[in-house]
């Protein structure tokens, strides 16, 4: 039986800061930032050629790759976040659980094409004449140049079976795909399959690349990034009056959720409680926030409902929440809108709950970003201390709020932190929060 | 008691045209849909033939100030808020898009969990932009500093947004205003089935009363055939003009897949106000389950999938002798249907000799994303006639299973279990139970 309890027992992280929680989070607190030119293809003259990119990262140095040869980046990324958050649960050496009882949700991207083979058969079918594309010639030069390693390496599933032969687990596999939104979902998902009873442990989390040609200019042509291109590292700068639009990041984040009983009967240490789970649509416009932010609301509003925390309530005095990792994309629209949403649910305490976004330090991770601000409110909780908001130097007067600006906060004197939300708010109107808490008896 | 979830409407779209009834009627004739593609000229790939869609305009669906987002609708999109619309008709259902009155439910009382699959940019549009930015040297490359400058301007500035998977959930959520949970679930063939689980997960527990569900997906363009192909899914199918003819389901002389393109999105309720609205029921999810596959480790019985099919049976406290029919996925590619086989005999046993099953890729194709929703669909319907439709097929099925070509049929069915893998080795499975 269920316990109705869901913990996290391990997390695991790749970011442009950095391929290990603790040295990703001390980065975090002294508001270092991760941003810097493209590298990874020749991207200078594009309207956006900088983003958050990983460097350094192996993934060898935490699974043998041998049996990942073909592995894209996303699954390179969520092999070594989950292998870091498998080994803090204790999972590794841990041979008692029943396969079919361990599942795995993720929001991992679709993979990069095959550039050179995708272009080259593009081009070489190309006729002049008619201005078209020569459909049997197209295929002639895909069945020539592509190959099945590469091409489903690129199905948005590919790291889940990578992921279940490394770790051999067989319950029940999810991948969704609902844009910036996409891991906090999976997480929350997981947690109510746990909850249910299809499973006993989750591997939950995404990762995500778009840092190649078409992923920069799709964005470039939605104009939704920022263009500062002659300074990078303070380009994202969320709720601040001269904003113009997200960076790029990618990396991923990986929670081992389970069922509190599971944890305890096997002796691992909880880091925190998932608590509660809030999803909704804005099923507005296909570009647009609803200008209210009733859909971002509705999810932060359904993550407290089931967490049992009324947002108009106080604890000893303060609001009865100790951090919002906010979605702060650093875009005008969503900033202004996330703002007034919090306004609109916590009511005059909403000035008092901190608030901030790592996408100023790391960029927007995409399908990756909520699990990894997820992974952040958990680090606040175990150490009492809140990442900065940087590049926050001209208050926005529609963003009015506590993001707390350059300088991390401790509040390890005042009772430390107790309950975060995370939000996460997809292109397409896919909104979902998470809510965590310390864990306690 | 726990909240139960119903199936009220049925929204389809196949390669036998649009609604449920074309597809039943199809799947009866016992008359396969797959044929030459036309939509392109696919003659220079081994699979020439598949089950398109025919009639599918997501400008009929839509109001009129709606008619603009239409061009940035992929076809997977299109399929996706055609089905829609006809699961409301079909349900009864009043949503926002009647723009009258009130609806049957509040916005954020109705979610929506779409599956589909990666949409490859349509290669016309891409590669008339990529040509502006041809490399000088090497005529074969981009040169992105060019693409950078100048050519990335030729394509329209919501490119993106025509491609991103969560776009038939967007345009569906738009239009029907549906401001409850919604996702986007993308795991090629059991997207479809996923979903319904998600779905009827998020009814029981509350966070909805009513779901849009399934998936929908084409892959009968370049990217997706060469894709299927090099995956090893799709016969070659030479001068063969019947489809129906290459696909046979479990049969270890059958050429191969092939596609057709697809969606099924149904109405799932909570079962009590469904019955106080008077809707018609045509099932109940009794039971759902999921499983992951290790393609790697040639296991004799696929624990991903018996998985899946056990979870889903203990789910709706049933036993395999208890099941009356099976929907599988039933490719029509060997290796993939005798793994299936195996699974199915590990489950059921000798009482396989008498589940008959229901097979559907002979007649429409891989619907992939579409698949397990539309196999889903046909189970409530069989339970809604008690009836099994006619099966093609041109060999002779193995295994020992119900499989061969036969004449529609009257059936006394109480339960259907509807299953799938999936390219990627996910697996789901659903118990339908007749509510009469």
């Amino acid at each position: 039986m269920p316990s109705g309890r869901v913990v996290i027992t391990g997390m695991g992280l790749v970011t442009p800061l950095g391929h290990e929680v603790d040295s990703v989070w001390r980065r975090l607190l002294a508001g270092e930032s991760g941003i810097g030119p493209v590298s990874r293809f020749p991207g200078a003259t594009f309207r956006t050629n900088f983003a958050g990119e990983v460097r350094g990262y192996d993934p060898a140095d935490f699974v043998d790759m041998a049996a990942h040869a073909n592995a894209g980046l996303n699954t390179q990324f969520a092999l070594g976040a989950c292998a870091q958050a498998w080994d803090q649960a204790g999972l590794r050496h841990f041979d008692g659980f029943n396969q079919r009882r361990v599942g795995l949700y993720l929001g991992s991207g679709e993979g990069s094409l095959d550039y050179d083979n995708f272009v080259a058969t593009n081009l070489t079918s190309w006729d002049e004449t008619t201005r078209s594309v020569d459909h049997v010639a197209w295929a002639r030069a895909s069945l020539e140049r592509m190959t099945a390693a590469s091409e489903t390496q690129q199905e948005p599933n590919a790291a889940l079976a990578h992921l279940a032969a490394q770790f051999g687990v067989r319950g029940p596999a999810f991948n969704c795909m609902t844009a910036c939104a996409a891991s906090t979902q999976a997480i929350g998902e997981a947690g109510e399959l746990i909850r249910h009873g299809d499973a006993d442990v989750m591997i939950a989390g995404g990762s995500h690349s778009m840092i190649h040609p078409l992923g920069m200019t799709g964005f470039i042509r939605l104009t939704a990034m920022s263009t500062r291109c002659d300074e990078p590292a303070r380009a994202a700068r969320p709720f601040d009056r001269t904003r113009d639009g997200f960076v790029m990041g990618e990396g991923a984040g990986i929670v081992i959720l389970e069922d509190l009983d599971h944890a305890l009967a096997r002796g691992a240490m909880p880091l925190v409680e998932l608590v509660g789970y809030g999803s909704s649509a804005d099923a507005f416009r296909i570009t647009d926030m609803h200008p209210e932010g009733l859909g971002p609301m509705r999810a932060m509003a359904g993550a407290l409902r089931q967490a049992d925390i009324d947002p108009r309530s106080q604890r000893n005095g303060r609001p009865p929440v100790d951090y919002i990792s906010a979605h702060g994309t650093g875009t005008t629209e969503n900033d202004a809108i996330e703002t007034a949403a919090i306004k609109a649910l916590f009511g005059p305490s909403a000035r008092r709950v901190p608030i901030s976004s790592v996408k100023c330090m790391i960029g927007h991770l995409i399908q990756a970003a909520g699990a990894v601000e997820l992974i952040t409110c958990v680090q606040a909780i175990r150490t009492g201390r809140i990442p900065p908001t940087i590049n926050l130097n001209q208050p926005d007067p529609e963003c009015d709020l506590d993001y707390v600006p350059h300088v991390a906060r401790d509040l390890t004197d005042t009772g430390g932190v107790e309950v975060c939300l995370s939000n996460s708010f997809g292109f397409g109107g896919q909104n979902d929060t998470l809510c965590v808490r310390r864990y306690r008896d | 008691m726990g909240r139960s979830v119903v199936i009220t409407g049925l929204g389809v779209v196949s390669a036998y045209g649009l609604g449920m009834d074309a597809l039943w009627e199809g799947l009866c004739s016992g008359t396969s849909a797959l044929s030459r593609i036309e939509s392109f000229d696919a003659g220079g790939f081994p699979a020439k033939l598949g089950g398109e869609a025919p009639g599918v305009r997501a400008r009929d669906c839509v109001p009129k100030s709606y008619r603009k987002a239409v061009k940035v609708m992929a076809r997977d999109t299109e399929i996706a808020v055609v089905a829609a619309s006809l699961a409301v008709e079909d349900a009864a259902l009043v949503t926002r898009v009647a723009q009258n009155g009130p609806t049957t439910y509040p916005g954020e009382r109705l979610g929506c969990h779409i599956g589909a699959g990666l949409i490859s940019a349509e290669t016309q549009e891409l590669t008339q932009a990529l040509v502006t930015a041809r490399d000088s040297e090497d005529q074969t490359k981009v040169d992105w500093r060019v693409w950078g400058e100048s050519g990335m301007n030729n394509l329209p500035p919501l490119w993106l947004l025509k491609y991103l998977p969560n776009m038939p959930a967007c345009h569906v959520t738009i239009l029907h205003g549906a401001e409850g949970p919604s996702n986007t679930i993308t795991c090629s063939e059991a997207s479809g089935l996923l979903s319904i689980g998600e779905s009827a997960r998020v009814i029981e527990r509350g966070a909805a009363d009513a779901c849009f569900s399934g998936g929908a997906e084409s892959r009968i363009n370049n990217m997706g055939l060469i894709r299927m192909h090099l995956a090893g899914w799709l016969a070659e199918t030479g001068d063969e003009t019947d489809g129906g003819r290459v696909v046979r389901p479990y049969d270890p002389d059958s050429a191969g897949g092939l596609l057709g393109e697809g969606g099924g999105i149904v109405i799932l309720e909570e079962k009590t106000q469904a019955v106080a609205r008077g809707a018609r029921i045509y099932a109940e999810i009794s039971g759902f389950g999921a499983g992951q596959s290790d393609p790697a480790c040639g296991e004799e019985v696929d624990l991903g999938l018996l998985g899946a099919i056990e979870s889903a049976l203990g789910d709706a406290g049933v036993v395999p002798g208890e099941i009356d029919a099976i929907v599988p996925r039933a490719l029509g590619s060997p290796a993939e249907d005798a793994l299936e086989a195996r699974v199915l005999a590990a489950v059921f046993g000798a009482a396989l000799e008498r589940i008959p099953l229901v097979t559907i890729v002979p007649n429409i194709g891989n619907c992939l994303a579409g698949a397990g929703s539309l196999a889903a669909a046909v189970g409530a319907r069989c339970l809604h006639e008690q009836k099994l439709p006619a099966r093609i097929h041109a060999g002779t099925p193995g295994f020992g299973l119900i499989a061969g070509s036969c004449a529609p049929r009257g059936a006394t069915l109480r339960r259907v279990l509807v299953c799938t893998s999936a390219l990627g080795g996910q697996n789901a499975a659903v118990v339908l139970g007749s509510v009469s």
